[in-house]
């Protein structure tokens, strides 16, 4: 067999070893497309009723939404909390940059521009560290609750590392650094719109 | 040419243990033994994928020539790692939420590819999917013992949040050994995990030499002859 022959084969033989992946890949991707995005709303509702408490509204959060901008030109949706015709609370995805990158929360602000809660979404973050942004790793997350723009002043928006009253943990700055950041941001779109996400139509 | 299954489950296990004596996997095996949990975590998805593609080398190796093996191989391992992710995230959603931030890991993992390149490239099926098997058993053994003696001295606690893993049946497992001022923050930071697997790398080979066993030195190829 010639040389030529030999690279032709091998070229073949890789290809359809791609080809056979692919495809495979290819069908378990349409088979599971469907689950995969049902588990990721149940983790969406899952995650507005976390930070939207039942109390507060009579509809649905995840029917109820408006697209916007964030202050980066962003499509963000927020989800609004309605009761008796009023907005009573709203809950939209922030971004914070981690660690080993972005670390995506769900913050729930009430009509008053006061958080209700954040909770985090997806990350990165390094197990065993970064991870206690995590409800079910710990309560660190859980402070948040009842803070608004000027509670604390915004020179205490930060870790402690930094100045600020925010404790960060043994190993891991950077991660609560960026939540703390994301979450502060986060209330700055809500103060920056508020008559539009809190306007009932 | 076959070896018998025996000697694969030990060689697997404990003679030619993938992270002790071979010293293969050494990022995922650094990264993910914070703690017990997570070591097991590890070492459960990897083991899943390197019994599936142990099997499908296996399978193809009168196809696949020798030029092109390698990237073959990575496509395999590469294929399956997918193939565990998207399924997962279907239908064990909540394993995933736990494990899906180590799966990607495991195409970085060399043991996988050592082991497809060393067996299952020469072996019929039924045993490279065991050798597979037993290495990835082997591997979380190894992670999950690294794990456990990083998080006792690093957090105090054993297994913790092994319930999220596994299921609330679990939670019984969960400990805590000491109260958590005691322990030393550096065993969880990168320096504990080369300190701790260092000294059960010495500690398996006192072992061995006790026992009068010719120490098997660190090779991928060390095929058991």
């Amino acid at each position: 067999m010639s040389m030529k022959d030999g690279t032709l084969k091998h070229a073949f033989i890789l290809g359809a070893f791609c080809l056979g992946f692919g495809v495979m890949l290819a069908i378990t991707d349409q088979v599971t497309a469907k689950d995969i995005a049902a588990r990721a709303l149940e983790d969406k509702v899952n995650s507005l009723s976390q930070v939207i408490p039942a109390s507060i509204h009579d509809n649905n959060p995840v029917n109820d939404s408006i697209a916007m901008q964030d202050a980066h030109g962003k499509e963000l949706t927020v989800y609004r909390a309605t009761k008796d015709g009023k907005v009573t609370g709203v809950a939209y995805e922030i971004h914070g940059s981690g660690y080993a990158g972005d670390i995506k929360l769900m913050l729930g602000v009430d009509a008053e521009g006061k958080v209700l809660g954040v909770r985090v979404l997806a990350h990165k973050e390094t197990p065993g560290l970064g991870d206690k942004i995590e409800e079910k790793k710990g309560d660190w997350i859980l402070r948040f609750a009842g803070l608004s723009l000027g509670n604390p002043l915004p020179e205490k928006w930060k870790v402690k590392k930094d100045g600020g009253q925010f404790d960060q943990f043994a190993g891991a700055t950077i991660t609560p650094r960026g939540v703390v950041k994301a979450v502060h941001e986060g209330l700055d779109f809500f103060a920056a719109n508020r008559a539009k996400i809190t306007e009932v139509n | 040419m076959s070896t018998p299954y025996k000697t694969i489950a030990r060689d697997g296990l404990w003679d030619n243990n993938g992270v002790f004596s071979m010293l293969l996997g050494m990022c995922p095996t650094m990264a993910m033994t914070t703690t017990a949990t997570n070591g097991l975590g590890m070492g459960l998805a990897t083991a899943v994928v390197m019994a599936a593609s142990s099997l499908l080398v296996a399978l193809f190796r009168n196809q696949i020539t020798q030029e092109v093996r390698i990237p073959v191989y990575i496509l395999i391992v590469a294929a399956m790692v997918t193939l565990v992710d998207l399924c997962m995230n279907a239908w064990m959603h909540e394993l995933y939420k736990v494990l899906g931030l180590f799966i990607p890991l495991i195409v970085s993992n060399c043991l996988p590819l050592a082991r497809l390149e060393a067996f299952a490239a020469k072996e019929p099926v039924l045993p490279s999917f065991l050798d597979g098997l037993f290495m990835g058993i082997g591997f979380t053994i190894a992670l999950t013992v690294i794990g456990a003696v990083r998080e006792i001295f690093g957090a105090g606690t054993l297994f913790a949040d092994a319930s999220l893993l596994m299921g609330p049946a679990f939670k019984f497992m969960e400990m805590r050994l000491m109260s958590a001022d005691m322990g030393v923050l550096m065993m969880i930071l990168p320096p504990g995990g080369f300190l701790v697997t260092g000294f059960l790398v010495v500690a398996k080979r006192m072992i061995d030499l006790k026992a009068g066993k010719a120490i098997q030195m660190g090779g991928a190829h060390s095929v058991a002859a």
